[in-house]
Order: structure tokens, then C-alpha cells, then sequence
């Protein structure tokens, strides 16, 4: 059976593309087959952060309209094995994702896919609702900051009471909590909320924590997925991240800042 | 820490007042979402009536519902009053 996971945060702009391009790209690199899927209508932008932006012809909605099968929409990546993308569209009709079609999509998907990642717009409306409707699990991204913090726990609340398996009680979504964006000289110095804060705010599993870092502009400056970039900081988190999706027990890296020299110890840095 | 952060370090640190106000919010917030729909609208309700009497700033007024068991739910209306001498 396929699993399916939103990657999902309520507020925009704080990293479900890059977490939903690396995600996607690690659970790949482990040898599963992997579908990231941009919920995205109207903005699409998936297909940027995965380099493959000129490759597009169809997309989802031409697909629930029947304008096209998966075979022809789906992007295969060139980099790696068993990593494929399903594009949004630019339509800006909102209304152009049915519950019924992208059931359908999503359930021909499961056939040849084990993992599912559906990339959310921001917001709590029907477009957010349309990607985690379906889910079994998510990871809900969030960034050391009030109003994403916030936003995450309106999500979390749509999650538990408007998805399919809470209409249907069955057992509910699997959370997981992703901290992105995390700069633990400011959590040192008391000017940004740290890990401890958002988990016991939000108190659901964490499942990563990626640092803010100069890769992950670098990565999206070249379409790669940051975690292709194995020497970095950000594509060893999201690695570290996979593999604890995968069900491993991983230790966290990048919490706390490098030890600096007694000079700099005594009078700041 | 070194010696300038100890000195900075008298001063609140933002992250904790962060954290305060999302722990006060976000409690409000799930309980709003577990409660019945009508519960924000019986809050202003209950607002404007009090308001008739005493002037109260609409942040001093929660009312929720607690599900005690199958057969009996509470609702608490918790309403703070300003300081009398003012
Ligand atoms: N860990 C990080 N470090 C630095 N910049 C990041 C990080 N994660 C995301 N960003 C940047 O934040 C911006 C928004 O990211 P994106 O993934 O598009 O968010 P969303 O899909 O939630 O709107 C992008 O410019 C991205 O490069
Ligand atoms: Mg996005």
C-alpha cells in the first residue's frame, strides 16, 4: 500500500517546497518509489525547486479532466532513480481540484507508487484541504516564529476533524513536526523560540530540524533538491529526516552552535 | 554565554515572551475548535450584556464548554473584572 503525506504549515513561504522537493528526493535515494505531487494550483513552483520546470506538458488538472494520463503527465527526475514529479497547473480556476478526481489520481498513483508526497498551497482553505484530505501522514512545517506557529496549530486542527480518515474515524493522521529555518545562535541568545518551545506548544512528535542555511538558496538557485547536496548542513537534516520517516532512530544534529574560541566566549561573537 | 550576553540577559528575552503569548492563544484557539459553533457568538452575547453594567476590554471574557462525561457538559464563563478604584 502507498503512503500518503502532506507536507503542510498553514502559513506560506515557510518551506513545504523545499521540505516536499527533499523529502521526496531522500525517500528516493533510499530506493522507494516516490511521487511528490504539487497541490499547488495556480503557483506552481514544484517544478522549479526540481529543476525540471521546461519539462512540463500536462499537468494534475489535465489529468482529472481526462485531457491526458499520468503516463504522459508524470516527470521522470534525470538524477535520480524512482523519483518522479506530478506538476500543478496554472490555471486559476481554484475550484479545478474535485474531491472525486483527485481521488482517482491519487488512488491510480497508489498503485504504482509506495510514497506519495503532496506538496500544500499555504492557508486553511480549500486548496490546503484538498492536499491533506487523503493523508495517513503529515509533516507539518513549521519555522521558530509566532504566526507559524500559530498556523501550524489551526492545521493541526483541520487535520484531526476535516480529513477523510477523521470523517470516516478511522485511526487519525500520523503528525509530525518539522522545524525549518531553526538558527540556534538565536535561540542561544533568547531572540528566537527554540525546539523545546514549538514542540511543547504544539506537542506532536518531531520528526527533523533543518537549519537555516545558505544551501537551501543555492539549491533552489540551481533546481536541485537540497538534499542531492549531501556535504550541507540543510541536505543532512532532511536526510536525517527520511530516515526517520522510514521508521529509524536518528539523533539531532544542528541544535545547538559551534563551540567557539575563549575569546570570542568572553566577549561575544 | 559570554560575559555581554550575561549582561544583556537582565532584559526579557523575546522567545519567552513569544512563547507565552502562543501558549495563551493556542489553548483559545483549540478551544474554540472543540466547542459548539455557536460559542463565539454566545461570548459576544454575554459580552454586550455585561458591558451594559461594567466596561470590560473583550480579552477579559472566555466562555467554554467542557464534556465531563456522555451525559453532562459544563460551560465555563470566566470574567475578569477591572480594578474597582479606577
Ligand atoms: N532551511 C532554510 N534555510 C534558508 N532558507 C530557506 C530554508 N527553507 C526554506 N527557505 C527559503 O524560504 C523560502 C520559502 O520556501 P518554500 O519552500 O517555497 O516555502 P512554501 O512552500 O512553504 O511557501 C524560499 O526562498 C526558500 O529558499
Ligand atoms: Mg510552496
Amino acid at each position: 500500500m502507498a503512503k500518503i503525506i502532506v507536507v503542510t504549515s498553514g502559513k506560506g513561504g515557510v518551506g513545504k517546497t523545499t521540505s516536499s522537493a527533499a523529502i521526496g528526493t531522500g525517500l528516493a535515494l533510499s530506493g522507494h518509489k516516490t511521487v511528490i505531487v504539487d497541490f499547488d494550483i495556480g503557483l506552481r513552483n514544484l517544478d522549479l525547486i526540481m529543476g525540471c520546470e521546461r519539462r512540463v506538458v500536462y499537468d494534475f488538472v489535465n489529468v482529472i479532466n481526462g485531457e491526458a494520463n499520468l503516463k504522459q503527465t508524470l516527470i521522470k527526475d534525470k538524477r535520480v532513480e524512482n523519483l518522479f514529479i506530478l506538476p500543478a497547473s496554472q490555471t486559476r480556476d481554484k475550484d479545478a481540484l474535485t474531491k472525486e478526481g483527485v481521488e482517482k489520481v491519487l488512488n491510480e498513483l497508489a498503485k504504482d507508487f509506495e510514497f506519495i508526497i503532496c506538496d500544500s498551497p499555504a492557508g486553511i482553505e480549500a486548496g490546503a484541504m484538498m492536499a491533506l484530505y487523503f493523508a495517513d501522514e503529515a509533516v507539518v512545517v513549521t519555522n521558530p516564529e509566532v504566526s507559524s506557529v500559530r498556523d501550524s496549530d489551526r492545521i493541526l486542527g483541520m487535520l484531526s476533524s476535516k480529513s477523510r480518515r477523521a470523517e470516516r474515524n478511522e485511526d487519525a493522521i500520523k503528525e509530525h513536526l518539522l522545524l525549518t529555518r531553526y538558527n540556534p545562535e538565536r535561540v542561544a541568545k533568547g531572540e528566537m523560540l527554540s525546539v523545546e518551545d514549538v514542540q511543547e506548544i504544539l506537542a506532536i512528535p518531531l520528526i527533523g530540524v533543518i537549519p537555516e542555511s545558505q544551501a537551501v538558496l543555492n539549491a533552489s538557485n540551481s533546481g536541485q533538491p537540497v538534499t542531492l547536496d549531501q556535504e550541507s548542513d540543510a541536505g543532512q537534516a532532511y536526510l536525517d529526516t527520511v530516515s526517520r520517516l522510514l521508521g529509524n532512530n536518528v539523533d539531532f544534529r544542528f541544535l545547538t552552535v559551534e563551540k567557539k574560541g575563549l575569546l570570542k566566549r568572553i566577549f561575544g561573537g | 554565554m559570554s560575559l555581554l550576553d550575561y549582561f544583556r540577559s537582565t532584559k526579557k528575552k523575546t522567545a519567552s515572551t513569544a512563547k507565552e503569548r502562543l501558549q495563551i492563544i493556542v489553548a483559545h484557539e483549540r478551544n474554540r475548535r472543540s466547542g459548539p459553533d455557536y460559542l463565539p457568538q454566545l461570548e459576544r452575547d454575554i459580552l454586550e450584556v455585561i458591558r451594559k453594567y461594567v466596561d470590560i476590554p473583550a480579552d477579559q471574557i472566555s466562555v467554554s464548554l467542557e464534556q465531563r462525561s456522555d451525559e453532562l457538559s459544563v460551560l465555563e464563563l470566566n470574567v475578569s473584572f477591572p480594578d474597582e478604584k479606577r
